[in-house]
């Protein structure tokens, strides 16, 4: 398949880990910011194609496993509790556990949840629904926020009052600034997340570089875009540098996606979040603005609850942190799999616990 | 086959709870659309009686209940009867009779009834098979899907091996019949708020004749298993963990169409847990291989067959990939059904 073959091809792969072999002469820690990234290197092992002085640390970047677990509990709340409701989410959302259960579980009790592929495949269910309420579960970096913005604007210009976002969006700049601020942090270099910067361009990452001295480089999710990543991130280290590059130029434009960025912009403000395992994060997220408010789901049926204490068995933070690697947790493939998970990241499609389960030993 | 539904549809253009009653409706949708469809023997009673012709025979059932009814490649009809039949081929054994039990849920248009029963008819022709006794019950409106289907089948052994998971030997080479991927991503394709263009076909088809065929020439087979739910990897560990034995597949082996691999790039879905309903695998002794292959390549159920691994002594999993990279990574069974993701 066109633009994924010659991404996974073996030569070039093995071409860059031996260039790397040769320019790497001292230990670095880099992180690589998205839970797609970080299931590519274990899926194809690509750690273990590098020099051994470079570690990769697993980043926060996967939308489902920094979803705060109060969102998940309001979520099940809306859908058990509210028969008329039709409550629509990415797949990936149903097994994430809340307090009680997660979703699954809420489906199989009698609510109404349906899994959608686009925002705007739950506007049509609206549209086609008009005496139901559907609710989107509206979770994510920036990469889907324009989607969520353009369905939220869609049902706005169709007068659609049935259609309403529960909203927990996040961006990764303020994410990485708190990484980088906290006294513990040894990160050294990251790889920004491709389709984020896809839709945003590479300049908000100027700053942040600047401010702290790290090189960033966006990259992409192959093998090779991975590796190529890596290459340029050590040549920098090793150089002494700390620019923002883009390895991923096949979608990544320095100004990024301007049309998608407007939107998000006529739709959402920028607010505090909280992070699941990170805890709260000044401007690090998204609500929809005062235009759309009556759109937010919170408006509909209350607003979420204050945050929920996690597990104490469950190390998510330090996983996301990349403080520690998922077969590091005491839990982990013990009290912890992905049929009776303590956290997120044991089940998202881009957890690194769920990737280190499926891809590894679990010894 | 009349190709328009022999019911006075007029009347009953839906199915009614009176079909499934035992009274005149219920006969008469028996006798005008099923025994039509399927045949009838006029010794019909409360079971068929059957003279079987050795005294070894395979005996297999199997529930359909997939949703939407009719998908690119298939329907429920067709994939009733290759379910089945495919069954009783992966022990070996050639497919003879075959039971239709149908669950209708009350208000599934006649019509529609029709055209599932004309496929299954279709479907049992061509993998010479016949359907002998059967069954109808109507479920309220809002019980049921439409219609379930349970299939049981009997299939008679010309051979004395036992094709089971405990025959697989280390060294024993792993063959695949075809591509993988396709049934399911033809179903997720056609699936409400999952819709998305394709022409992505559904690989249901009968595969008892190239299993014959490879019984004929001799070839000592130690395990077939058809990678229906839970595709090639879930049927890969189900033999592995029965046999106690590891295997290593070489993912770049494995073919898929274009159009799954990107359907499932887009979805976020990884192609070897997709279900399949023609594809399965072979388990040989390495120097039958090379035969079982070209009989395999002959028959257009299988003509992509290939090798894709071998079976070792002991390994660290059930069963291990060799990526494209060179580098190995264990593929387990999944903990549920795979979910499309975020981004």
């Amino acid at each position: 398949m066109k633009y994924q073959d010659e991404y996974r091809e073996k030569d070039s792969v093995q071409a860059y880990a031996h260039a790397l072999s040769k320019i790497t002469t001292q230990p670095w820690k880099i992180m690589e910011v998205c839970g797609g990234q970080t299931h590519s290197i274990v899926k194809y092992g690509i750690d273990e194609l590098l020099p051994p002085q470079i570690e990769l640390l697993h980043g926060p970047g996967c939308p489902v496993c920094v979803t705060p677990i109060e969102y998940i509990d309001k979520a099940i709340s809306i859908a058990k509790n509210n028969p008329k409701v039709i409550f629509c989410s990415f797949g990936d959302m149903l097994r994430v556990p809340g307090t009680d259960e997660d979703l699954y579980a809420a489906k199989a009790k009698g609510a109404d949840v349906r899994v959608v592929y686009s925002p705007l495949d739950a506007v049509d269910i609206a549209r086609k629904n008009p005496n139901r309420e559907v609710v989107f579960f509206a979770v994510g970096f920036e990469t889907t926020a324009p989607a969520n913005a353009m369905a939220v604007d869609q049902a706005y210009k169709e007068k659609l009052k049935n259609f309403s976002l529960l909203v927990s969006h996040v961006l990764v700049p303020p994410a990485l600034e708190a990484l980088l601020g906290s006294p513990s942090n040894s990160i050294q270099g990251f790889l920004a997340a491709g389709h984020v910067c896809t839709i945003m361009g590479t300049n908000e990452y100027l700053p942040i570089s600047e401010k702290y001295k790290v090189p960033i480089v966006v990259t992409g999710f192959e093998p090779l875009d991975i590796l190529q990543g890596v290459y340029m991130l050590i040549q920098q280290l090793e150089e002494g540098r700390h620019n923002v590059e883009n390895q991923y130029e096949r979608c990544v434009k320095s100004q990024g996606n301007l049309p998608a960025q407007n939107k998000i912009r006529q739709v959402f403000q920028v607010i505090p979040r909280t992070w699941r395992g990170l805890g709260e994060i000044p401007q690090s997220g998204f609500r929809l603005n005062s235009l759309y408010e009556k759109y937010d789901a919170e408006n509909k049926f209350g607003p979420v609850a204050n945050p929920i204490k996690e597990n104490s068995l469950c190390h998510i933070g330090e996983v996301l942190q990349g403080q520690i690697k998922p077969h590091q947790c005491p839990s982990f493939g013990k009290l912890c799999t992905p049929e009776n998970p303590l956290g997120a990241t044991m089940v998202s499609n881009e957890g690194a616990c769920a990737a280190y389960f499926h891809y590894r030993s679990h010894s | 086959m009349n190709a328009t539904c022999p019911l006075p549809l007029q009347k009953y253009p839906t199915i009614t709870l009176a079909h499934g009653g035992g009274g005149r409706l219920m006969h008469q949708l028996i006798r005008e659309m099923f025994h039509k469809a399927f045949g009838s023997s006029p010794d019909a009673h409360d079971s068929a009686v059957l003279k079987i012709p050795q005294n070894k025979i395979a005996f297999t059932t199997d529930s359909f209940v997939v949703r939407p009814l009719f998908f690119p490649g298939g329907d429920i009809g067709s994939l009733s009867i290759h379910g089945t039949v495919n069954d009783l081929a992966m022990s070996g054994a050639e497919p003879l009779w075959l039971t239709a039990s149908f669950i209708i849920e009350e208000g599934l248009p006649m019509e529609t009834l029709w055209k599932i029963v004309s496929s299954m008819a279709r479907a049992a022709e061509s993998a010479k098979v016949k359907i002998v006794t059967g069954d109808t019950k109507v479920v309220e409106r809002g019980h049921g899907d439409g219609i379930y289907i349970n299939t049981a089948g009997v299939g008679v052994l010309h051979h004395d091996l036992h094709i089971h998971p405990h025959s697989v030997r280390a060294g024993d080479i792993i063959l695949l019949s075809g591509d993988v991927g396709r049934h399911g991503m033809a179903v997720m394709s056609s699936r409400e708020s999952l819709e998305f263009e394709t022409t992505i076909q559904s690989d249901s088809a009968p595969v008892a004749a190239p299993v014959l065929d490879l019984l004929k020439a001799g070839l000592n087979l130690h395990c077939l298993r058809d990678c229906t739910r839970g595709g090639l990897i879930t049927t890969l560990n189900e033999i592995a963990s029965s046999a106690n034995l590891s295997f290593e597949i070489h993912e770049s082996a494995i073919p898929i169409q274009p159009e799954v691999q990107g359907a499932c790039e887009m979805l976020g879905l990884d192609p070897f847990y997709v279900a399949n309903e023609g594809a399965f695998v072979i388990f040989v002794a390495e120097k039958e291989a090379k035969l079982a292959l070209e009989i395999l390549k002959s028959h257009i159920q299988t003509a992509q067959a290939c090798q894709i691994g071998q079976v070792l002594e002991d390994g660290v999993a059930p069963v291990l990939i060799k990526n494209t990279l060179g580098t190995r990574r264990i593929a387990p069974v999944l903990s549920g059904e795979q979910l499309p993701r975020i981004c």
